[in-house]
């Protein structure tokens, strides 16, 4: 018969593909290769997610060849035939229980790593955290250091081992931000400011992204996020100081209309034009922990 | 008065595409070609009285089946125009205003005009004569149901070249979707398309719901109902409770944009993740609505393929139930990045989970129903077995992503691409290829070629491994979803090239399944049977293609597997195949009226995107007088006389004395 010619195929095609998947230059999931504490911890609990599952399929994808190649119709086959047999509390319980039992463990460890993992905790660290504030635009991402005084767009830079503090807003369609490398990514809603915490322990270029759809250029909104050492970082904040033109309320218009843009440097920004950000959509809506309550506009325009 | 004529065409077709020439010029042509074809072979009364005006449910199944396949293949197109654009870095094919209109009109045509009707057509077509049933509930109301997602179905359509497709994602998030960021007529094709037939699925969940409840043959209690019975129950209840959700919010948007209204937007202290969260209430139970039928044929093709009992119907009733309740209890998971707190997404994440519980267990049925069963592979098992694997690594990764924490990083990318495609292509749509090949001769009295239907399903599957593996690949790289364009310096290329073959793989396989379908129509072999597949539940129990009628006589019935039962007893001459008294048959008379009245909607729908109202209200008035109309008329059923009835079964082999 065919069948067995059938299955055989099958079991080939399946081999192939986990070889391929396996296989390929894995210095490109980059997801899988983190840099910073959140992303470390979050690979691990995809890891350990898959393997917990694993547990589950392997067998059932097992039992399902096993079960396929053995009692297909053929001339002399010996297996067994029992056209009516179609309960048996036993087997039930145990499928329905091996699933329960997968299911709670991978819940619990779920529940406990979402409290842990909450984007808005602060990270453990001798070190004070950097703030830096994220807007989203059409299609470009706006980087604000309150501390430093400076701002730039598509490029983010900061020391590596300190723990950042991103406020993310969005003054266009809602985005999200995302450094793979680094750790998961947050929504940039208008109107509300959320907060992420991350840090690199390892100097590096990484690629961020918008990650939810805004639009027609939204594929061009990628970013360097580059953790450097202290001095290194100084020294650039230092420079952009000293040679970058100033952000103007002006210039902020300029950069919210539709279009995309090359890595850009300002010595200065309006001052509190975040909060403005933010509070221009009516502070409407506050959920959970990912927020804070806004203080006061201080730009009045 | 001609530069007037002009400037108004330049801004209502859509204009400056060869792609959308090329769609304008073929669907002129193809119009034309119809409407001569009918004309010539004098076919308009024939196709007035037979089809468009017909309630009887076979007939409009099979509406709902065709209009499916086209769905598929403008689905299918706009996948491999996607495919094209993302097989190689920089590509220059399309640009991204028109990338996001294609992913958009391929979202929403996918789900909601192929998946959903191929799933209505199967529910029509079997549903009653698995029941012993002579048709639905309310015949009226189903062709109604047909004509309406009919007209929102080419409403939307008409978007790609009149007025310019949506392109705010298939779920249409605001604030994009709003006015301010989407002026153009598109979101409101997607708005009017989607609220007409999405009336039309309501109303269909509710007529199968009390078909099912009210309608069964004699002796046949709920639990000794097929077990694909059972999913269209669960999967209608699920319809019944999302489908307004759906419809209020599609509302409440439309008046965001078209009468100023603020529900959505943040000035004027609307809010936009309130309507993220009201379209997910309605976006999750979706994919359960159409899912839970495909695990209804799965258990009556694995039981008749196997030659065995289903093994643990008890458990699948369960298992079936408490999916369709539990799925509309994890909505948030589509946002846990959000910010919604540790709370929210803790208990959504559970939710989620538990829902791997009964699916994992209807796997584990399957699977000891084919255990010490004598398992052959025509093409209905053959897509059966294919399907297993796939879904349970589709089930596995949708488990992955439900782990919240860890979602942070899969959220948007292609991993959820991935993920969504397999559980909705794997499990949703082979599931109903393989319940289309397994009723193909009850529905037309004919097998399909097996050989072919071979070579489509290898090719089927073959290009969806090669098409989607490497996309959860993708997402671990980082590469997100709806992107048009991606450089040379990101190394997603090589995994995105196996991708787009693998599409076009499976763009072969649906060419090659039309072919099988071509083929056993020209060759075909009749089926005297009425049973080809020697097959356990009441449907193969009356000759194929069923008579009008269904059932000569309403079948007694005693118990699960009634027909396969039956059969027994006559082999073992327990039981002689009983001498029946034939008695006149009352059945439902023909409507023009849905389609009449589905046209007006059509109209109002039309007339209200382009803000013309002389056009909508007349639609308007349109759909009330026919309202109005159908109430008062009383002639709407006659007796199919018993003459009638045994030439008909005699025409179908079958003699009745
Ligand atoms: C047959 C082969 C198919 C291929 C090659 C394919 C390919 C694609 C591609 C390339 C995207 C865009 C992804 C992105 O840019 O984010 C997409 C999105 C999508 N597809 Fe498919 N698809 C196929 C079949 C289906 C089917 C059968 C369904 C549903 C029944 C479906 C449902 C969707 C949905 C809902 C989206 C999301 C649209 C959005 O982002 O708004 N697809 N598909
Ligand atoms: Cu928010
Ligand atoms: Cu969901």
């Amino acid at each position: 018969m065919k069948t067995s010619k059938t299955v055989r195929c099958m079991s080939f095609l399946f081999m192939f593909i986990l070889l391929f998947l396996t296989t390929g230059c894995a210095d490109n999931y980059i997801v899988l290769d983190p840099k910073g504490p959140i992303g470390e911890q979050q690979k691990d609990l995809m890891i350990l997610s898959t393997l917990l599952t694993l547990i589950v399929i392997v067998p059932v994808l097992i039992l399902t060849f096993v079960i396929v190649w053995r009692y297909r119709d053929r001339k002399g086959r010996k297996a067994k035939y029992t056209p009516n047999w179609e309960h048996s509390t036993k087997l039930e319980i145990i499928w329905w229980g091996i699933p329960i039992i997968i299911i709670t463990l991978i819940g619990i460890v779920t529940v406990r790593y979402t409290y842990s993992l909450e984007p808005s905790k602060p990270l453990e660290s001798e070190k004070k955290p950097i703030t830096i504030q994220v807007t989203n635009l059409d299609w470009k991402w706006l980087f604000q250091y309150p501390e430093q005084g400076i701002a730039t767009v598509n490029y983010v830079q900061f020391p590596e081992d300190v723990p950042v503090r991103f406020e993310v807003t969005s003054d266009a369609p809602m985005n999200s931000f995302w450094i793979p490398q680094l750790g998961g990514q947050i929504y940039a809603m208008s109107g509300m400011s959320m907060t992420l915490y991350l840090q690199a322990d390892e100097q590096g270029e990484y690629m961020g992204s918008g990650a939810n759809f805004t639009g027609k250029e939204f594929a061009k909104m990628f970013f360097t996020a580059n953790a450097t050492s202290q001095e290194n970082f100084d020294q650039w904040v230092n420079q952009v100081k000293h040679t970058s033109p100033e952000l103007t309320l002006d210039g902020y218009k300029e950069l919210t209309k539709q279009g995309t843009s090359d890595v850009r440097y300002f010595s200065t920004f309006p001052e509190g034009l975040y909060e403005m950000t933010v509070t221009k959509y009516a502070a409407s809506h506050n959920h959970g922990l990912s927020t804070r309550v806004q203080p006061p506009a201080r730009v009045k325009e | 008065m001609w530069e007037s004529v002009k400037e108004f065409a330049s801004e209502f077709f859509v204009t400056g595409d060869p792609l959308i020439y090329g769609a304008d010029v073929s669907i002129v042509l193809s119009i034309i070609a119809v409407v001569s074809v009918l004309t010539y072979f004098k076919k308009w009364g024939w196709l007035w009285r037979e089809w468009l005006t017909t309630v009887d449910h076979k007939k409009i199944g099979i509406m709902y089946i065709l209009a499916s396949v086209l769905m598929l293949f403008r689905g299918g197109v706009d996948a491999l125009l996607m495919r094209a654009q993302l097989a190689m870095p920089e590509m220059q094919f399309l640009s991204g205003d028109h990338y996001n209109q294609i992913f958009t009109t391929h979202g929403v045509i996918m789900i909601l005009f192929m998946a959903m009707p191929l799933m209505f057509g199967l529910f029509n077509v079997i549903v009653p004569l698995q029941l012993g049933a002579r048709d639905v509930a309310f015949p009226f109301l189903n062709a109604l149901s047909f004509w309406l997602f009919f007209s929102g179905a080419m409403l939307f359509n008409l978007s790609f070249v009149i007025g310019g497709s949506p392109d705010a994602g298939w779920l249409a998030y605001p604030p994009y979707s709003e006015l301010a960021f989407n002026p153009g007529p598109g979101q409101d094709f997607y708005i009017w398309g989607i609220q007409i037939s999405g009336i039309g699925s309501l109303m269909t969940g509710i007529n199968f719901i009390v078909t099912i409840l009210k309608v069964r043959a004699p002796g046949m209690t709920l639990m000794k109902m097929p077990m694909f019975s059972w999913s269209v129950l669960s999967s209608c209840i699920a319809i019944v409770f999302a489908f307004p959700i759906l419809t209020v919010t599609l509302a409440l948007l439309f008046i965001d944009r078209y009468l100023g209204g603020h529900f959505f937007t943040l000035d004027g202290g609307g809010n936009p993740m309130m309507y993220i969260n009201l379209i997910w209430m309605w976006g999750h139970p979706e994919v359960y609505i159409i899912v839970l039928p495909a695990f209804g044929i799965f258990s009556e093709i694995v039981a008749t393929f196997s030659r065995k009992k289903l093994f643990g119907y008890k458990s699948m009733v369960f298992a079936m139930i408490i999916i369709s309740v539990l799925s509309f209890l994890v909505w948030a998971h589509h946002f846990f990045t959000m910010g919604s707190g540790a709370d929210v997404n803790a208990f959504f994440a559970v939710t989620t989970m538990l829902i791997a519980i009964p699916t994992g267990v209807k796997v584990f049925n399957w699977l000891f129903t084919m255990f010490r069963g004598k398992i052959t592979f025509e093409t209905p098992m053959l897509w059966m077995v294919g399907i297993i694997p796939n879904f349970v690594i589709g089930g596995m990764t949708g488990v992955l992503l439900s782990v919240a924490p860890a979602d942070f990083q899969y959220h948007n990318s292609y991993f959820l691409v991935a993920h969504f495609h397999q559980v909705i292509i794997a499990g949703v749509v082979f599931g109903f290829f393989a319940g289309l090949y397994y009723w193909w001769p009850k529905i037309f009295g004919f097998k399909l070629n097996e050989r072919i239907g071979r070579w489509a399903f290898w090719l089927w599957n073959i290009g969806f491994y090669l098409c989607f593996m490497p996309q959860y690949a993708l997402g671990l790289m980082g590469m997100t979803r709806r992107l048009y364009t991606y450089g040379w310096d990101k190394g997603w290329f090589e995994m995105n090239l196996v991708s787009t073959i693998g599409a076009v793989i499976m763009g072969a396989a649906f060419l090659v399944q039309i072919w099988d379908i071509a083929h056993s129509i020209k060759h075909m072999k009749r089926d005297t049977t009425g049973d080809p597949w020697n097959a356990r539940t009441l449907e193969w129990s009356i000759p194929s293609p069923a008579p009008f009628y269904n059932f000569a006589v309403m079948p007694q019935v005693t118990s699960q597997d009634d027909w396969h039962e039956r059969k027994l007893r006559i082999e073992q001459g327990l039981e002689k195949p009983a001498k029946v008294e034939l008695e006149p048959i009352h059945m439902p008379k023909n409507s023009g009226i849905p389609i009449v009245m589905s046209m007006f909607w059509f109209f109002v729908g039309f007339g209200l995107i382009f803000d013309w109202l002389w056009m909508a209200v007349p639609g308007f008035i349109g759909v009330i007088a026919c309202m109005v109309v159908h109430s008062f008329n009383y002639d709407t059923d006659y007796y199919v006389t018993v003459e009638e009835i045994k030439r008909t079964e005699a025409e179908a082999g079958r003699v009745i004395t």
